[in-house]
């Protein structure tokens, strides 16, 4: 857990959320890590549409993807979609 | 406060709860009709039908979605309500867990009708017993009058922002359901200001904002979402406590509702009946409390300390209260209209001996299975039960501390 737990008498009922989703860092799930070769990557996104958390980003100065892994649960779904094979699961 | 102005109509047991409902404002209602709570349902349509109330009124395709589309509606802040028995309640199991811990406090009759096979519409337990611990508060009811009573009183227990829990109501079928009954109803003005709007409190949202506690586009929250081994556990003794608070709320509800209508049944929680001085006593819930009393009237007037103990609230269970008015009682016989196969005995009587364990006096207590199907429990079979207590007191000895009575051998 990232963030300190709470007793019950702090937290709102019916497990309503009182911090954004973003806060749970669910990285820590992740057994295989998907690392880009930018050598072969020709940009074309299948990657970042396919990712099912949203931990794919495009940055655009850098005109290049980048990993969030603090919410990669490293499923593979980008590696396997890649027509380059520009993504290898690594082993943590 | 003053009683206030009643009528005196002719009701059945269904027709009183669907009155109730009628008052209390309801905003909306789901249910699927099933034997013997058909009533309920076909009455209160008739009210929607001829625009006597403005209730979104919702036919679905199951008691599963039933309790779905009410839990729904209410999570938005609204006031719901629907009703149940039998194999309907028992497709609600499921929901029945997700209302609660999603803390919306919809209000549910349940017609008491006993569980197939072999197929069954009469009255037993069998069907709210096995939801005693589904996070609801349950109260049961011994007559139409009651029924109605306490229709009204379960939106402003459950709805209170101290609580927050599912409340179902317990008739037993056919003997209140479809039966005639004078009951007394409160005018349309008196139930609407006791029950009130619902009031809604606030919460600490994802946004860091205090919001109503509320499914509203303007304020999005959500509830009952993904809980493991890091929170569950905190929610679910929110739960515990709530239920704990609810043994007062629904006692300070019981009381305000007893200054408007003059009725008052025990103290909200148990109901005794000639109790103070008794040394052999029954309880159970529900109808058989009728009979149970004119039975008592009859062996007080041959000078037997005879004495009757109705339980109306279940859950939560008034465990100090039933303590304290039974301590001082020799023999006690805990009647269950259900049975939990396997046990030693019957769901009502695990937890009153139970609680009289902790008891200084620690009474005898003997439990009778009776009424499954909605066999007839008769005053000759309920002095049967007092005359064996009345045996165990002389001879201190129990013999059969669990057993059936009015089966044929």
């Amino acid at each position: 857990m990232t963030s300190k737990q709470k007793g019950w008498k702090e937290i709102p009922i019916a497990g309503v959320c009182w911090t954004p989703t973003t806060e749970y860092l669910t990285g820590d799930w992740r057994t295989f890590k998907p690392v880009p070769d930018l050598q072969k990557c020709n940009k074309c996104l299948l990657c970042y549409v396919y990712c099912p958390d949203g931990a794919i980003e495009w940055k655009r100065e850098a005109e290049k993807i980048e990993f969030n892994y603090n919410y990669c649960k490293g499923c593979g779904i980008c590696a396997n979609e890649c027509r380059q094979e520009a993504i290898k699961m690594v082993r943590e | 406060m003053t009683v206030v102005k009643q009528k005196l109509l002719a009701l059945s047991g269904d027709e009183a709860v669907a009155y109730a409902v009628k008052q209390s404002d309801v905003d909306v209602v789901a249910a699927y009709p099933i034997t013997p709570q058909t009533i309920i349902v076909e009455k209160f349509s008739e009210y929607v039908h001829n625009g006597e109330v403005d209730t979104e009124f919702i036919c679905v395709e199951s008691e599963h979605s039933a309790l779905t589309a009410c839990l729904a509606a209410a999570a938005t802040g609204a006031r719901t309500f629907t009703a149940s028995a039998s194999a309907g309640l028992a497709l609600m199991h499921e929901i029945l867990y997700v209302t609660s811990g999603c803390r919306a406090p919809v209000v549910m009759t349940i017609v008491n009708r006993a569980l197939s096979a072999p197929i069954n519409i009469h009255c037993d337990h069998a069907d709210s017993m096995v939801e005693r611990d589904a996070s609801w508060i349950q109260i049961y009811v011994e007559n139409s009058q009651e029924a109605y009573d306490s229709t009204i009183q379960a939106f402003k227990i459950a709805e209170h922002p101290d609580i927050l829990l599912p409340a179902m109501v317990m008739l037993d079928a056919f003997f209140l359901s479809h039966t005639l009954e004078s009951v007394n109803v409160l005018l349309d003005a008196t139930v609407r200001e006791f029950v009130g709007t619902r009031k809604i409190p606030l919460v600490r949202s994802h946004e860091g904002k205090l919001v109503p506690f509320k499914l509203d586009p303007k304020n999005p929250v959500t509830m009952g979402p993904l809980d493991l081994y890091d929170y569950y556990f905190e929610h679910k003794k929110q739960q515990e406590e709530a239920m704990q608070r609810a043994l007062q709320t629904i006692k300070q509800v019981h009381d305000e509702y007893g200054e408007i209508s003059g009725r008052r049944y025990g103290n909200g929680l148990i109901d005794p009946y000639r109790l103070e001085d008794a040394d052999i006593a029954a309880i159970c819930v529900g109808s058989t409390a009728g009979t149970t009393k004119v039975v008592v009237d009859q062996l007080r007037a041959k000078g037997v300390k005879a004495g009757l103990l109705r339980l109306r609230t279940y859950r939560p269970f008034p465990s100090q209260d039933l303590r304290e008015a039974l301590e001082n009682v020799k023999a006690i016989a805990v009647m269950d209209r259900s049975n939990s196969f396997g046990a030693y005995g019957g769901p009502i009587f695990h937890e009153v001996r139970h609680v009289l364990y902790d008891a200084p006096t620690r009474p005898q207590v003997v439990n009778y299975i009776y009424g499954l199907g909605g066999r007839d429990m008769p005053q000759a079979l309920i002095h049967e039960i007092y005359k064996d207590l009345q045996k165990i007191v002389k001879t201190k000895r129990v013999e059969k501390p669990v057993q059936f009575i009015g089966v044929r051998e």
